[in-house]
């Protein structure tokens, strides 16, 4: 073994370093570091300034305009754009479409879509959840009838993230109600602008709408919008959630939560000197930092064991469980830091250029707003509860 | 030993439980955050006609309880409908102060229901009792007191508050405290909405008092803003523990309606479990909670390790109970406009409120070793 990097992969993460160095605007990393909301044009200028240097489609093969980089890459990439404050890349276009086309898509589907996720010509958003469908993702029942060239599409998606930004959502709906549930799924592309879809807010425990219901009514879609054949399209959905599990460990977020709850804890003062000192807590996040030492391991085993180009298999459900909940942690040791301070509840202040000063240090509410918002982490991708069920089944094989 | 409730405990209760519940509304709750006065004005006005803020009281000083148990009683109802009220701040912590100076007159006027909000905490004090910087100076004709106060809560509908300030001695000095009457016009506030409802403000005092502005002995003041803050404590303790049972009845229907796989998510068992141990520590919560509301009038060592402790459990079940509730209830349970949103939100609050679960482990410990 040996637990090192090469010296061509570290000269790769300082060409990263020196990419973001250069490339990365300010004024976006601010926002990012500072906890403050990100609008649609952050994330789309974001995404164009890595589509420039070729760095969008980070798990894409080359033929596509993808990197073609392997897990290691990926690895370092992940901790360098995080540990530099640099918007997520939204995950729905370029993590999740993406990969379904490539494998199961038409060319036409191929040769239309995939450009236009790397040139932001399309935001994607996920319809899979609906009210009665959530970790039994089968049993869901918008439905598609087959009407000549097109299928008539109605019914509700909900937990739709960034749906209001989107201009496409993929689907997976019901075209046969007959056999095991699974069977009667097909997975469909469907243009938000068509008549009868109707996007509805969901504001969530922070006062931030970020997810939304997504209604269909005689919504028409051409059926060259089917991914693969009709009814099979739990194939498309379980592949897509395998790659929705690469990254799942976080483990750049939890780098850089750890290094922003260090940040608080030495600027908190309890009993005259920084809460950082004390003994209690200082055991706390060492405990957390410890966990996350060898989480960053485990990721890395997980993914190098994953054949060259694959998604990981059942393992990611470890990484699933293991990242979250250490997210989970570092968040509630961010808020315990914080104090007093994370009472006050002035979301205007998580504008950037707000004329509203915080209430407090400025990483009050961010943190707060943080640890509230991030119990979806082990809610939603399958939730732990569910991960566990296929580790003892998968894995266990109990 | 009886853990029953006295017959008068027991109307109290059923009759409050059963206001709450006809009138609490989400709607009510939501405009406590928006009201400029932090609660609902109407709800107080029936609140205070039902005895409440009395209830607080002892007969002694006018009103017609302030015993622990009655803390425990009606704090626990209005956890349970998840109320931001004044009542914990000017009738238990001001209140407590009042009654130890023997200012009946403005004891009464909190019993009537005018709101005194206590000004206490400040932006670098966390939780230590003894760390303030605010200062009053005497002057020929009363007093000048001048500082920042921190999260003051009921701050935006009180008349006046009891602020307090160093008359002498260092920043953490245990001696030199002292206790001060202030309009509400002699302060400047911005007040603003709290995560867990109600609002409060930063206080800024640059203020000249007249001599009796001073409420007692000057430089004394530590004990008695201890002895308020102890019940203040056992109060929000009860408070918790009502918003520990609202939640526990949301998920315990969620789990047993809630249906995936053809069948209630009640009947995994992976969840079964983990709400049983969320019952085990709200059966915790209520023990330790009637523990330190039975302690109540006790010698201060004695006290003040039940202050912590109980502090220190609630604070630890509080984070199991929001976060379990939330995870069972997946998604729905991360939005505002469920039930449990705000009932969560509120509970996580109580941590970050007169010493988290840490502090008061540590402030145990060393209770132990005096
Ligand atoms: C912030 C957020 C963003 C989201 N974004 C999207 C999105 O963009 N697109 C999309 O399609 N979906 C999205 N989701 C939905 C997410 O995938 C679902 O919330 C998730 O699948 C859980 O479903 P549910 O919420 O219906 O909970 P339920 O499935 O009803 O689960 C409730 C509880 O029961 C547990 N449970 C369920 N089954 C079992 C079992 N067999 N054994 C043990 N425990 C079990 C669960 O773990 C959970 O604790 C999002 C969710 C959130 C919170």
């Amino acid at each position: 073994m040996d637990l090192t990097y090469t010296k061509a992969q570290i000269a790769f993460r300082d060409e990263l370093r020196g990419f973001l160095a250069d490339k990365l605007p300010q004024a976006l990393s601010e926002k990012v570091a500072r906890g403050l909301r990100l609008t649609k044009s952050d994330y789309e200028t974001w995404h164009a300034i890595l589509n420039a240097r070729g760095w969008l489609g980070v798990t894409w093969p080359r033929e596509h305009g993808g990197t073609g980089w392997d897990a290691v890459q990926r690895h370092i990439f992940e901790e360098e754009v995080t540990a530099a404050h640099a918007p997520r890349i939204v995950p729905f276009g370029v993590n999740m479409l993406g990969p379904v086309l490539m494998k199961f898509g038409s060319d036409a589907q191929k040769a239309l879509y995939l450009p236009r996720i790397l040139n932001g010509d399309d935001w994607w958003c996920q319809g899979y959840s609906e009210p009665g469908a959530g970790s039994d993702l089968a049993s869901l029942r918008t439905e598609a009838v087959r009407d000549g060239d097109h299928y008539v599409v109605n019914g509700q998606k909900t937990w739709t993230t960034l749906g209001q930004y989107a201009n496409r959502i993929f689907c997976l709906v019901r075209t046969s109600k007959e056999g095991k549930p699974q069977q009667g799924i097909s997975f469909l592309l469907i243009d938000m602008d068509t008549p009868g879809v109707e996007v509805r807010p969901i504001v969530l425990l922070d006062g931030e709408a970020e997810v939304n219901e997504v209604w269909f009514q005689d919504v028409r879609v051409p059926v060259e919008n089917l991914v693969g054949p009709e009814n099979a399209g739990w194939t498309c959905a379980k592949y897509l959630l395998t790659h929705e599990r690469t990254n799942i460990a976080g483990i750049g977020f939890a780098r850089a939560g750890l290094a922003a709850l260090k940040r608080i804890a030495s600027a908190e003062m309890q009993g005259g000197r920084p809460l950082i000192e004390n003994p209690l807590f200082a055991a706390k996040v060492a405990q957390v930092e410890i966990d996350l030492m060898a989480m960053a391991t485990t990721n890395l085993r997980t993914v190098a064991a994953a054949a060259e180009g694959q998604a990981p298999g059942p393992e990611s459900s470890m990484l699933k469980v293991k990242g979250t909940i250490l997210r989970q942690q570092i968040n509630a040791l961010a808020r315990q830091a914080v104090g007093p301070y994370a009472q006050p509840f002035v979301s205007e202040a998580l504008e950037a250029g707000a004329n509203l000063d915080p209430v407090g240090p400025d990483y009050a509410l961010p943190a707060t707003q943080a640890y509230f918002n991030n119990r979806k982490l082990s809610i939603y991708g399958g939730s732990n509860e569910v991960q566990r069920q296929i580790i003892s089944k998968t894995i266990l094989e109990l | 030993m009886e853990f029953r409730l006295t017959e008068e405990r027991r109307m109290l209760q059923d009759s409050l439980r059963r206001f709450l519940a006809e009138s609490v509304t989400p709607a009510r709750i939501a405009a406590t955050t928006d009201d400029a006065a932090g609660h609902d004005p109407d709800l107080w006005r029936r609140l205070t006609d039902l005895g409440l803020p009395g209830a607080m009281v002892s007969e002694a000083r006018g009103g017609f309880g302030g015993d622990g148990f009655d803390l425990m009683v009606v704090f626990e109802e209005l956890g349970r409908a998840g109320l931001p009220t004044p009542l914990l701040d000017s009738a238990v912590l001001a209140g407590g102060l009042l009654a130890e100076t023997g200012r009946d007159d403005l004891l009464a006027r909190v019993i009537e229901g005018q709101v005194i909000a206590f000004a206490h905490a400040e932006p670098g004090s966390r939780y230590d009792l003894s760390r303030v910087a605010t200062r009053a100076q005497r002057r020929a004709d009363g007093w000048h007191v001048a500082g920042h106060k921190a999260v003051v809560h009921a701050a935006p509908a009180a008349e006046a508050l009891i602020v307090s300030a160093r008359t002498g001695g260092a920043v953490a000095d245990e001696d030199g405290l002292s206790l001060f009457l202030v309009p509400r016009d002699a302060v400047t506030m911005r007040d603003y909405p709290l995560q867990g409802g109600g609002r409060a403000a930063e206080v800024h005092v640059d203020a000249t008092l007249p001599a009796d502005a001073l409420l007692m002995p000057e430089g004394t003041a530590l004990a008695a803003i201890e002895r308020a803050q102890a019940r203040a404590t056992a109060a929000q303790c009860a408070e918790a523990l009502g918003l520990m049972e609202a939640i526990k009845t949301l998920t315990v229907d969620y789990l047993r309606t809630r249906k995936q796989f053809g069948q209630p998510i009640g009947k995994f068992q992976a969840l079964q479990h983990r709400m049983a141990d969320v019952l085990i520590e709200i059966e915790q919560a209520r023990s330790a909670v009637i523990n330190l509301c039975g302690h109540m009038d006790a010698e201060r060592p004695l006290r003040e390790r039940h202050v912590s402790a109980t502090k220190n459990l609630v604070g630890r079940a509080a984070r199991l109970v929001v976060e379990e509730s939330i995870q069972m209830h997946g998604g729905i349970g991360m939005t505002r406009d469920y039930a449990l949103g705000h009932l969560a939100k509120r509970l996580t609050m109580v941590d970050h409120r007169f010493g988290d679960a840490d502090f008061h482990l540590e402030r145990f410990v060393a209770l132990g070793a005096a």
